[in-house]
């Protein structure tokens, strides 16, 4: 197990060589000549001058779905170990399994009511 | 012939020899296969991707019915084979614009992490049939590529929120809305998987390792026995990497970029690049886990002969994927958000309900044809019912709707 992690583990030096490869060999050449001016170096925004601030507020509505996200992905979390012993469990357990997921299932049918789901 | 049979193995053991033979410790020649495999292993996508670069633009000029790389006025070798290497040549030589306002250590990272997440994917990708032919067999396989691929969200939140410009704010928002939503119909799909290898492969093999996903593969490929899973992580996949129908991240018509707005020179290729790994990192994914993997004719015989079959699959399905970027629209994003939430992770939850049950009622002693055959049999029912509930809602809502009204919104 520990050999085939150092194999990951030499994977993400090579990776981590690519990606700064990528990244410095450029900055160490800098064949074109940097000039910046500062009409040059606003954030573009349709070729107008940026008003106001750039980082504006978050909508709710991606909130809620990333509850919901959260919902479902500890579900995925509780059903892999599931998956993993099905073939060894026996017919009730699997049926176990199943209600669970329809418990979660009324949660998302309670969300979708709610009208959550909708885009505004 | 011999050597050239499992050709790579061979060549593996024949440096492995010649470091002993130089006076090297068995344990120091191993550590330097190890680092030797790794190159290999990481510079394998990104040969991939040199060459789908070239592909892709003569794939989509052939689909666009305009000229391609190799007509373009401009000479870029025969075939236009030198096309790949211009790009990265100009990429490499412009001037690299920095905008005011950045927040500069995110601004920096996320195109590395972009990178580095799509490489390290193919630690645990079976090249071919044995142990020597996959980076690392982990018995947590599947997680970790699911790991790895949800990094590139950090990427782009990171990259959208530090560019001090509103289009990658709005573009890093889609982001995390599309890429966290997507990732649950991609787990249940591969969840249905997990549960039936053990039934093809027997209690040793171990279902979250790729390479025994693979083995289970043996009398049918996946994508015959699950078809359902399989259309729903190709899907669910497509909105990971972020490409077409689900390209809202970078929506140009509307957001110009999005995430990738303030980038220029190398950092925006390796956007791109990123982009284009994740491509080729989700086909070999859906060839290993549906499409058989190394699996093929003569594999028993030739072992080499598993690689080739496996990279033919993956140009396969980067065909596939190109087809989708050149002919679909783009979803808005209440398209997206109910196609995933309404229809992707309610379709799956009752496929895993309904395929579970039903593979526990196949006895044990079964064969893997009847098994293969109720378990599509049970698929093709699914699908039929969930197009049947889809005819029935667009049909109540033409209903309820006054005529006239317009074309009806959502999935």
């Amino acid at each position: 197990m520990l050999e085939q992690f150092t194999f990951v583990g030499f994977l993400f030096l090579v990776a981590l060589f690519l990606g700064l490869f990528m990244f410095g060999v450029p900055w160490l050449l800098r064949l074109r000549p940097r000039k910046s001016s500062s009409y040059k170096s606003d954030p573009y925004e349709c070729g107008l001058r940026p008003h106001g601030e750039a980082w504006v507020q978050f909508k709710a509505q991606y909130y809620i779905f990333a509850l919901v996200f959260l919902v479902f992905d500890v579900e995925a979390v509780f059903l892999f170990p599931w998956a993993l012993a099905y073939h060894h469990l026996a017919f009730y357990a699997v049926l176990e399994g199943v209600i669970f997921i329809l418990l979660l299932t009324a949660a998302l049918i309670y969300v979708w009511r709610k009208g959550a789901l909708e885009w505004m | 012939m011999d050597f050239l049979r499992n050709a790579i193995v061979e060549i593996g053991l024949w440096i492995e020899g010649l470091l002993i033979n130089a006076g090297l410790a068995e344990p120091a020649a191993d550590v330097i296969m190890t680092v030797v495999g790794a190159f290999v292993v990481g510079f394998t996508p990104l040969m991939i991707v040199v060459f789908l670069i070239w592909m892709y633009r003569k794939v989509s000029a052939r689909i666009g019915g305009r000229m391609g790389p190799n007509s373009s006025g401009t000479w870029a070798g025969p075939w236009g084979l030198v096309q790949p290497i211009a790009d990265v040549i100009k990429m490499f030589t412009k001037e690299d614009i920095r905008p005011q306002g950045i927040d500069v250590i995110p601004y920096n990272l996320a195109p590395i992490i972009i990178v580095v997440a799509a490489v390290m994917i193919w630690a645990v990708m079976p090249f071919g049939p044995g142990a020597e032919m996959v980076g690392a067999d982990l018995n947590i396989g599947i997680f970790y590529v699911l790991a790895f691929s949800s990094a590139a969200l950090i990427a782009f939140l990171m990259a959208g929120w530090s560019s001090n410009n509103k289009y990658a704010v709005v573009g890093a928002f889609r982001a995390v809305a599309q890429l966290l939503g997507y990732e649950i119909p991609q787990l249940l799909s591969i969840l249905i998987v997990v549960m039936v290898v053990s039934s093809f492969v027997g209690p040793q093999g171990n279902p979250l390792s790729l390479q025994s996903i693979v083995e289970a593969q043996e009398g049918m490929i996946f994508l015959v026995v699950l078809p359902l899973p399989a259309l729903v992580f190709w899907l669910a996949s497509l909105a990971e990497i972020n490409a077409r129908p689900f390209e809202l991240l970078e929506a140009e018509s509307e957001l110009v970029a999005g995430v990738q707005i303030e980038y220029s020179a190398m950092k925006w290729g390796m956007f791109y690049v990123g982009e284009f790994m994740g491509s080729v990192a989700v086909s070999a994914l859906f060839a290993t886990i549906f499409l058989g993997g190394w699996r093929g004719p003569w594999v028993d015989t030739a072992p080499v002969l598993g690689t080739v079959w496996f990279l033919l699959k993956i140009l396969f399905m980067l065909n596939v994927w190109t087809f989708f970027q050149m002919t679909l629209p783009r979803l808005r994003i209440d398209q997206m958000l109910a196609f995933n939430w309404k229809f992707l992770v309610p379709l799956s939850l009752f496929a895993i309900c309904v395929i579970g049950v039903v593979n526990k009622l196949i006895p044990e002693g079964a064969t893997s044809w009847l098994r293969s055959g109720i378990l599509l049999a049970t698929n093709v029912v699914i699908l039929l019912l969930a197009w049947a509930v889809l005819a029935i809602g667009k049909r109540r809502r033409e209903l309820r709707a006054p005529a006239g009204a317009g074309v009806e919104v959502g999935a």
